[in-house]
């Protein structure tokens, strides 16, 4: 009832592939200003299933120390949603894989969700991810002009989630539900996967309308793997993000990131 | 018109709960029971009697007579200053600690700029036996020193935010990354009418005792419970709350907010957000707040740790759009001369937030039989460092 009203690379991709899809979070503008294309290109080419474009933001709540340490030295290289969207410009001549953007309300509020959407939508984006946009107010307010838009809209569940919410959730996502691993801010060292067994098995088993993807401390061949087993994939962010912090040699970097995750 | 939140949680055009889903449970359970715990009979005793015998409740109103005369008109002065810990901080940290016991919560956290909402913190988690983390930005640790070592003399562990501006909002960032994480026994006690639905309510609540108090002490002294004017400072925005709280819908009483314009509005070094915020999303609120054209947050500036904040509550940004309250600035040169002149006036030295608000008796236009009541949020202990080594510079 949701996935289906929406027609685009996303709900193309989940219904041509539902095992082992490996989603990759990166800043834009990090780390230079104008790698943003470089990235997404190599990403594409080294095997990624679908990215997901961080929009910096001064305050990201809901991030750890590697990325805000990444949206930081993006902000200092001068990125702004205006100029990611520049970069984006003639995106679909050579880039064919799923694009999300994610990011925090603000920074949408202040570009103007209208423009953005219709933005986004001529540039073939996708989707949003904006975890800290109500699902009310979604529903309330921008469903019909996301999906008169073909653009996705994900929403985040986590441990805690209720059985209801996590139904409530699920109607109002269109593309897939981002299933974050453990109660915790991106990139946590402190937290793993061991332990959530049961909650995977309580998502695995909750028979949504959309697919999941599990992210949150995923970060390497095993991560992926364990969570490929209870979801249609995982999404891959600070580990990616701080391998760029170290890359001297960018695009061989990232193939080989995507490969070891993938293949081991 | 009514200024209080709506049952979705918003004033007027602001408000709400804009929070990653991994804080949703805490803060639907905290949605969800709030006002039925704090309107617990078993509650209110406990919290009277706490107000009453532990912080010193209620806070005389005084009638500053040399002041008056200075300005020609009749000022009081609502002595939240003489609060146990010396500010209005604990009226809040008091209730939401009785709170967190009743939500079985072991483990508190707080964020502080001027560390008065810290050790506020730190006193009511030692009273109770519980643990407290206390976020401070690195910038204020060192301008607030006194304060980093009295919350750990109550017990509390410091933890510096090292991100961002390294002062409140980013304190507030932490201490929310802190609460993601620790999803199940942690209650995060905010400090100001800031933050998502319920905080706002809930802290102005619980700052609403002081003009309940207000209102009698008035009715004792002019025969009337309604003054012309309040007056308070705004950082977020929690003393003003609780001083206006009980005349929003008392047309005849005069609101004013004092902002901090740092070293003018227009310097590049302000924390006067409604001079210089537009709408937007802070720390889970919709308000107004210091922010770029795309979105990111600005640094604010005050001499002031406790004004130091790019954004007001909720409830404050619905005053001022709808015009309920009137918002003025005060430089750092004008607050620290109204205290140098509090001081030598009626022996009363404020904190720098409240000299803010003393300051702005300059910019009314006062009449002589004018009933002005000025919330003097805190006193100056904490401040004393600067008064001392940055009097040249301001009373040239
Ligand atoms: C004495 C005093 N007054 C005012 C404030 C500002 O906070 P609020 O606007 O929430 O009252 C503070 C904050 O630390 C303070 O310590």
């Amino acid at each position: 009832m949701t996935s289906t009203n929406i027609n685009n690379k996303l709900t193309q991709l989940f219904s041509t592939k539902q095992k082992g899809l490996l989603n990759i979070y990166f800043t834009a503008g990090f780390p230079q200003l104008e790698n943003t294309r470089t990235i997404l290109k190599a990403l594409q080419d080294g095997g990624a299933d679908m990215v997901e474009i961080g929009i910096p933001f001064s305050d990201p709540l809901a991030d750890g120390p590697t990325i805000q340490e990444s949206n930081d030295a993006a902000l200092n290289n001068g990125i702004t949603l205006k100029k990611i969207v520049q970069q984006l410009q003639g995106m679909r001549e050579e880039i064919h894989i799923p694009v999300l953007l994610m990011g925090y309300i603000n920074s949408v509020l202040q570009y103007g969700v209208e423009e953005l959407v219709a933005d986004l939508s001529a540039l073939g984006v996708d989707g949003l991810i904006l975890p800290d946009l109500p699902v009310d107010e979604y529903k309330e307010k921008y469903q019909e002009l996301f999906e008169a838009n073909n653009m996705s809209m994900v929403f985040l569940v986590t441990p805690q989630t209720s059985v209801e919410r996590l139904k409530y959730i699920d109607e109002a996502s269109s593309g897939f539900i981002y299933v974050v691993s453990t109660a915790s801010t991106t990139g946590n060292e402190a937290k793993d996967l061991a332990g959530q067994k049961e909650y995977f098995e309580r998502i695995k088993n909750a028979k949504f309308n959309n697919p999941t993807m599990i992210g949150f401390n995923i970060k390497d061949h095993a991560s992926y793997t364990e969570a490929c087993n209870y979801a249609n994939g995982a999404i891959i962010g600070s580990a990616f993000i701080k391998m760029l912090g170290n890359s001297h040699l960018l695009e061989k970097d990232i193939k080989e990131f995507v490969s070891f995750v993938k293949q081991g | 018109m009514n200024y209080q939140v709506d049952k979705k949680g918003f004033y007027g055009n602001f408000g709400g709960a804009y929070i990653p889903e991994m804080l949703v449970p805490n803060v639907e359970e905290l949605r969800n029971r709030y006002l039925d715990i704090i309107q617990e009979e078993s509650f209110q005793l406990e919290m009277d009697e706490l107000l009453r015998d532990y912080v010193g409740r209620p806070t005389p109103l005084y009638l500053a007579k040399r002041l008056s005369e200075k300005y020609n008109t009749t000022v009081y002065l609502k002595r939240e200053d003489l609060c146990h810990t010396g500010a209005h901080k604990v009226n809040n940290t008091i209730g939401q600690i009785l709170l967190a016991r009743r939500l079985g919560k072991t483990r508190i956290i707080a964020e502080t700029g001027a560390g008065q909402h810290g050790v506020a913190t730190a006193t009511v988690c030692a009273l109770m036996g519980m643990e407290c983390i206390v976020y401070m930005g690195s910038v204020d640790m060192e301008r607030q020193k006194p304060n980093v070592e009295r919350m750990k003399m109550l017990g509390a562990t410091v933890r510096p935010a090292n991100s961002g501006s390294k002062t409140l909002k980013d304190a507030t960032n932490e201490a929310i990354r802190d609460w993601i994480n620790n999803p199940v026994d942690t209650h995060y006690i905010i400090g100001s009418v800031v933050g998502p639905h319920p905080y706002p309510d809930l802290v102005a609540r619980f700052q609403s005792v002081i003009s309940e108090e207000m209102r009698e002490q008035l009715i004792d002294k002019t025969g009337s419970p309604n003054p012309d004017y309040v007056i308070a400072c705004v950082g977020g925005g929690s003393n003003a709350a609780g001083a206006f709280y009980n005349y929003l819908s008392e047309p005849s009483v005069n609101l004013i907010a004092v902002e901090a314009a740092g070293q003018g509005v227009y310097s590049g070094h302000s924390a006067a957000t409604t001079f210089l915020g537009k709408p937007g999303v802070i720390h889970g609120s919709k308000t107004l707040l210091m922010q770029t054209e795309d979105g990111q947050i600005t640094e604010p500036y005050s001499i002031s740790a406790g004004l130091d904040y790019p954004g007001i509550g909720p409830m404050h940004a619905n005053l001022f759009e709808t015009g309920r309250a009137k918002f003025y600035s005060i430089t750092d040169t004008e607050a620290f001369n109204a205290a140098m002149l509090l001081s030598k006036l009626e022996g009363i030295i404020p904190a720098l937030e409240s000299a803010h608000a003393i300051a702005v008796l300059e910019n009314l236009p006062l009449k002589k039989d004018d009933v002005v009541v000025i919330n003097l949020s805190g006193r100056g202990d904490k401040d004393l460092m600067t008064y001392i080594t940055r009097k040249d510079e301001f009373t040239k």
